[in-house]
Parts: C-alpha cells; structure tokens; sequence
C-alpha cells in the first residue's frame, strides 16, 4: 500500500471513531473530546487534498474556537446525567434503520462515481488548485487563492453572511439576556 | 486595483441594501428608545418596508434591461424576482401590523423583534433574485437563522420556545440535507450557478450520483414549505409560536422556499425533470391528504390553519410540476409558473386574514385560541364573523374569491401538463377541506357564544385584515389585473 492511501485510511478510521464516540458517550465532555478527534482527522485530510488553508481554518476554528466554546459550555451548565436515564429509546430503531438505509444508498452511490472515476486523470489537480490565473497576475498558494475567490466571485454570498452572523449575535443576546420590567 | 464588479451592480440590490441599513438604524435607535414609545419602532420598521418597496421599481429602471445579472451571476433581477420580493415586503408589513399589539404589551422587547422580521425579510429577498446555489443557500440561511430566533421570541412561553427549539433543530437538519444534495450536484457537474449547473446537465449522461444530489435537494427544499413528509414541524411550530410570527411563518418563508424552489428546479434541473418530477408528484398527492385529513382532527385553530397551510403547500406543488408543460416555446411553459405567482398572492390575502381573525380574537391564555373560541362570534361582532367566512370559503377555493382563481389557475395548469389523476385527488381534497372550515363558520354562526372571549379593537390589524379582505374579494371577482401583472413578469 503506497503511503498516501495508508495516512488516507488510517485519517479517515480516526474522523469514523471520532464521530461514533461522539454518539455513544454518556459524558458530553467525552463526546465533545471525541468531536475534537474527529476535527483533527478532518483537518488531516484536507492537509493530504493540498487544501493546507482549510485545514489551518478547520483547526483554528472548529478544534480551537468552537470546541472552546462547547468545553466552556459543558463546564457552566455543569450537565449531569441521570445514570437512570434510558440510552436508546423506542425511536432508536426505526432511526437506526432509516439511517443505515440512506448510508447504503448515498454511500453505494457515492462509492460507485468514484470507482468510475478511479481509473481517470482528476477533473481538478490539487496543485493547480493552488495557482490561479487572474488576468496577468499569477497567485500561489492556498490562501492567496481562496483570498481572490472569496472576496472577488463569492463577494456577495460573503457579505449576505456577515449579515447571518449579526443575526446569530443579536439572537444569541435576545434569547440569552434577562427579561427586562415593562414600564418600571 | 479594480473593482470585481461594476458599481451598478449594487443598484440591483438597492431595496435589500438599504432595507438591511434601515434595520441595523432600527436596532441601533432600540437601544436608546424609551420603553413606551418603542411603537414608534414599528412604524419606522413599516416605513423601511415602504422604502424597499419604492425602491424596487427605481432598481429595475437602473439595472438597465432585465434579467439582469449582477455580481457574477450570483443574482437576478428579473420579474419573477421583483414580483417575490414584493409579495414578501408585503408579507412582513402585515406582520409589523398584527405585532403591534403583541409586542407592545409583552415584557419582551421590541426593536430585535422588528429588526429581526426586516433581517429576515431581506434573506428572502436576497432568496428570490439568487441564480447560484450559493448565494440561495447563504441567503436562505440568513431567512432561516432570523426565523428560528422571532419563534422563541417570547422566552417565558414554555410553547413558544418548544416551538423554537423543534423548527430550529428540523431546520438545521433539513439545510444539511440541502447542502449535501448541493454537495454532490456540485461532484456531479463541477459548478454552482443555476446556468453551469443546467447546461452541465445538458451535456452530462444520466449519473446516479446526480440523481441523489437532486432528490436531496428536494428533500431539503419540501422541509423547507412543509411538504408531506416532511411537513410534521409544521403545526407544532405554528401554534407555539406567537400569533403574528405564525402568521408570517405561514406566509412569509413559503413565499421565498416556492421562488427557490421554481428557480433551482427550472433553471438549474430542468434538462432532467423527467428524474425529479415523480418526486415532487409524489410529494404533492401526500401533502394534499395529509394536510388536509390532519386538518380534520383539529380543535386548535392555529393547528387547523397549519394543517391547512400544508394542504395548499401540496396544490401549490401542482403548479411547480405544471412548469414542465409546453416546451421549448416559452409560453405554456411559464402557464404553471404565473398560476403559482396568482395562487400565492391569494394565499398570502386570505392566509393572513385568517391569522389576523385569530390575532384579534383575545383568547383565555396563550395559544390556547380553540374553534369554540369562535362560538357565537357572530352575534358579537358580525362584520369579523362574515369576513372569517370569506376567508375561510377562500382557503377552501370557492368563488367569488381569489383562492378559488387560483385554484383554478393551478388545476387547469397541472391538467395541461398532465397530471389528471393529481388535479382529481387535489378537488376531493378541496371538498374534505370544507369540512374543517366550516366547522369554524358552524362555531360562529349556529353555536352560542360563551362571553369567555374577547375581541379586541386594535385598529392596526383591523386595517390589515381589512385589506386581506378587500384582496381577497377583489382578485376573486376581477383576477383579470393581477393575472396580467403575473404574466408580464414572467415574460420578458
């Protein structure tokens, strides 16, 4: 097995265990540590697709900045689970079901585009992800072009999410703060 | 260094600009506005409305000639979009109307309430121009995000935030499965514009991998305007929700879904409607039984017009597989499309009339507005008793009212494209729906009144469902205008 395949696995077996240990544990400081894991792995496979800044992005953002947050999360509300409390209740079945069918559909589906891709050049090379061609200019590396992407072609979609970000703080504050007195 | 796009690019998104201005100044003034005057807060908000409204026709006539495309062709300004965007304006003004009372007397404050329905009007907005699955999505997202927080607006409701935490857990999940489908439509055909996308689809053998992207896309999108079976949030979320949100609920986010959806399945994936038709044909025939069958079953009137709302979510459906009539000729083709833009301006009339009965009818506690509230209703305030009842006879589709056009609209439309077996499942549904709805004209003119319900004059809503009321007879006696209206935005 040449040694991209073998880091590919082994990356993607850490994202799976990371994922299901996310389900399984009764604590949610464990899930959140397995979620991190999973994070981890991700970024790892976006460093071997070439997409270094995503990966830099994902590990700053999600293993860093959310996962903080969950943490601190965890730690305020202080959850405790009732060890009494049921772990698979009576929709787990059906759920289970429904959930592995669409994993055999989608996934079969999945699976079977790319074996017929398998034998094909890629329709993107990952290095030439990396340089684009604008006009006369020539930009290298990961960041300079999602840079040129992000804020030239996606400029709008970008300013319409910054707008989804000021709707997410101002609805954090409406639901998190105090009810003020009417009339006082 | 040059500017990615021409300047005048932003005039095509001048009333979503300045709308999104108005409402950061909105919430900007509630924090200096004293308590009781925060009603000036909604009228500065319905003046905003106004503003974008007024700006709409100013930014067609400086776009130059329409459809035209602005910022990469990322967005559209085209008929269909300006017709959407005023309907949603609309839709949110009325809402202002009916929230007046509401959030005035609630301990709850009132610009982020206002803000919110603005920043949300602009997400549909920016929903109903989008020609690139990006900019939906994101646009989409934004709609979303400022919904699920005016849901659980009023905190202290238990059922208000239950309502909240299920459409906001649903809708995440639904836009994941969206963004999936998205995901691997963009595997198949290496692009993200409406345009690639389609000529992609042209060009392309039949994948499977294709295929998948496309029913999950329409999966996330039947989520999104409670469409069978994926509808269940629906009552849930209305009836826990606050009146006036309801209402907007009903109206509002439907409005934009319909204009994406007509958009990403016409101009994206209509080389292969022949895959996806079946699904959504699928879909209409279980909406319009289980809207209208679970609508049945009600005693809660916010329930009922839910469970309504998911039948007319199921007729509207027949319109989007009417699309597909014709042909290459354009003409018949747009027949369903415009049938839809009728059918939607009648529902936003006669749904918010209804609502707004709702809203005026001062119920014994919280969402507690069962159809025996209406016992009597008659005797005490005739004038909103016969005006349920031409609402409801509209929601049921029978003329002289503009649900019964629209009806007709959409019915002749999926005949043409041929759908028979449909059109006759969606009259049989027709003729069920009566009986729920006119349980509530029983309640109000052969039961007697209990005196335990209040009405309340409140001159804003009055004037609001006053004007349903006029629209709704108007459009059903002389549909003629607005049918013409619909037709020249459709055709260039």
């Amino acid at each position: 097995m040449e040694p991209g395949l073998f880091f590919f696995w082994l990356f993607s077996a850490v994202v799976v265990v990371g994922a299901v240990g996310v389900v399984v544990m009764r604590q949610p400081i464990h899930s959140a540590l397995f979620l991190l894991l999973s994070f981890l792995g991700v970024a790892c496979l976006y460093v071997q697709a070439r997409a270094e800044l995503v990966a830099a992005v994902q590990v700053l953002v999600y293993a860093g900045g959310v996962m903080v947050l969950f943490l601190y999360t965890i730690m305020l509300v202080n959850v405790k689970r009732q060890r009494t409390e049921r772990y698979l209740h009576r929709q787990a079945v059906p759920a289970l079901g429904f959930g592995f069918l669409f994993l055999v559909v989608v996934g079969g589906v999945v699976v079977n585009e790319a074996r017929a891709l398998a034998g094909k050049a890629p329709a993107a090379d990952p290095a030439a992800l990396a340089t684009t061609v604008l006009g006369s200019e020539t930009v290298l590396g990961n960041t300079q072009a999602v840079g040129w992407v992000l804020y030239r072609d996606y400029l709008l979609p970008f300013e319409i999410a910054s707008l989804f970000l000021l709707v997410a703080m101002i609805g954090a504050v409406v639901l998190g703060k105090r009810t003020m007195e009417r009339f006082d | 260094m040059a500017l990615p796009f021409p300047l005048s690019d932003l005039l095509v998104i001048l009333p979503e600009l300045i709308l999104s201005e108005l409402a950061l100044g909105i919430l900007l003034w509630a924090a200096v506005v004293k308590r009781e005057r925060e009603r000036a807060l909604a009228w500065a908000s319905l003046a905003s409305l106004a503003i974008a409204a007024a700006l709409l026709p100013v930014a067609a006539s400086f776009a130059g000639e329409l459809p035209r495309s602005a910022f990469g062709g990322m967005i559209a300004l085209d008929g269909f979009s300006i017709f959407f965007k005023a309907l949603t304006l609309l839709a949110a003004a009325v809402t202002i109307l009916f929230s007046l009372r509401f959030v005035g007397t609630s301990p709850y404050p009132g610009g982020e309430y206002y803000a919110l329905l603005l920043l949300t009007t602009v997400g549909m907005m920016f929903m109903a121009s989008g020609t690139h699955l990006v900019s939906i999505y994101v646009a989409l997202e934004l709609m979303a995000l400022s919904q699920y927080v005016l849901a659980g607006y009023f905190k202290q409701e238990a059922k208000s935030v239950e309502a909240a935490a299920k459409y906001f857990v649903l809708g995440a999940f639904s836009s994941g499965v969206l963004l999936y489908g998205l995901s691997l439509v963009y595997g198949a055909t290496g692009t993200l514009s409406l345009a690639g996308v389609s000529s992609a689809l042209e060009a392309a053998p039949r994948s499977t991998l294709l295929m998948v992207g496309v029913v999950l896309v329409a999966c996330g999108m039947l989520f999104k305007i409670a469409s069978a079976p994926f509808h269940v949030w629906a009552p849930d979320v209305y009836e826990g929700a606050p009146t006036p949100v309801s209402a907007f609920f009903a109206v509002g986010p439907k409005l934009a879904a319909y204009a994406i959806f007509a958009r990403v399945f016409f101009d994206g994936f209509g080389p292969r409607s022949d895959d996806w038709a079946p699904v959504l044909a699928a879909s209409a025939a279980l909406t319009m039984v289980v809207g209208n069958v679970g609508a049945l079953m009600q005693t809660n009137v916010k329930r009922l017009l839910g469970y309504s709302s998911i039948g007319h979510a199921g007729y509207a459906l027949l319109g989007l597989l009417a699309y597909r009539a014709g042909g290459a000729a354009g003409q018949p083709e747009a027949f369903g499309l415009w049938a839809i833009l009728f059918y939607l301006t009648a529902y936003l009339l006669m749904t918010f009339g209804a609502f707004g009965l709702v809203v005026l009818l001062e119920a014994k506690g919280y969402a507690t507005e069962s159809v025996d509230d209406f016992n009597g209703l008659w005797k005490r305030n005739p004038l909103a008793a016969g005006a349920m009842v031409v609402f409801l006879l509209s929601l049921a589709g029978i003329p002289p009212t503009a649900g019964f056009v629209g009806k007709y609209l959409l019915f002749s439309a999926a005949l043409k494209a041929g759908w028979p077996a449909l059109v006759v499942l969606g009259v049989l549904m027709s003729a069920v729906s009566l009986f729920y709805y006119f349980r509530i004209v029983r309640a109000m003119y052969l039961v007697d009144g209990e005196g335990e319900v209040r009405w309340r004059e409140e001159p804003a809503v009055a004037v609001a469902v006053g004007l349903c009321f006029a629209g709704t007879l108007a459009f059903g006696v002389l549909p003629q205008p607005l049918i013409a209206l619909a037709k020249s935005c459709l055709l260039p």
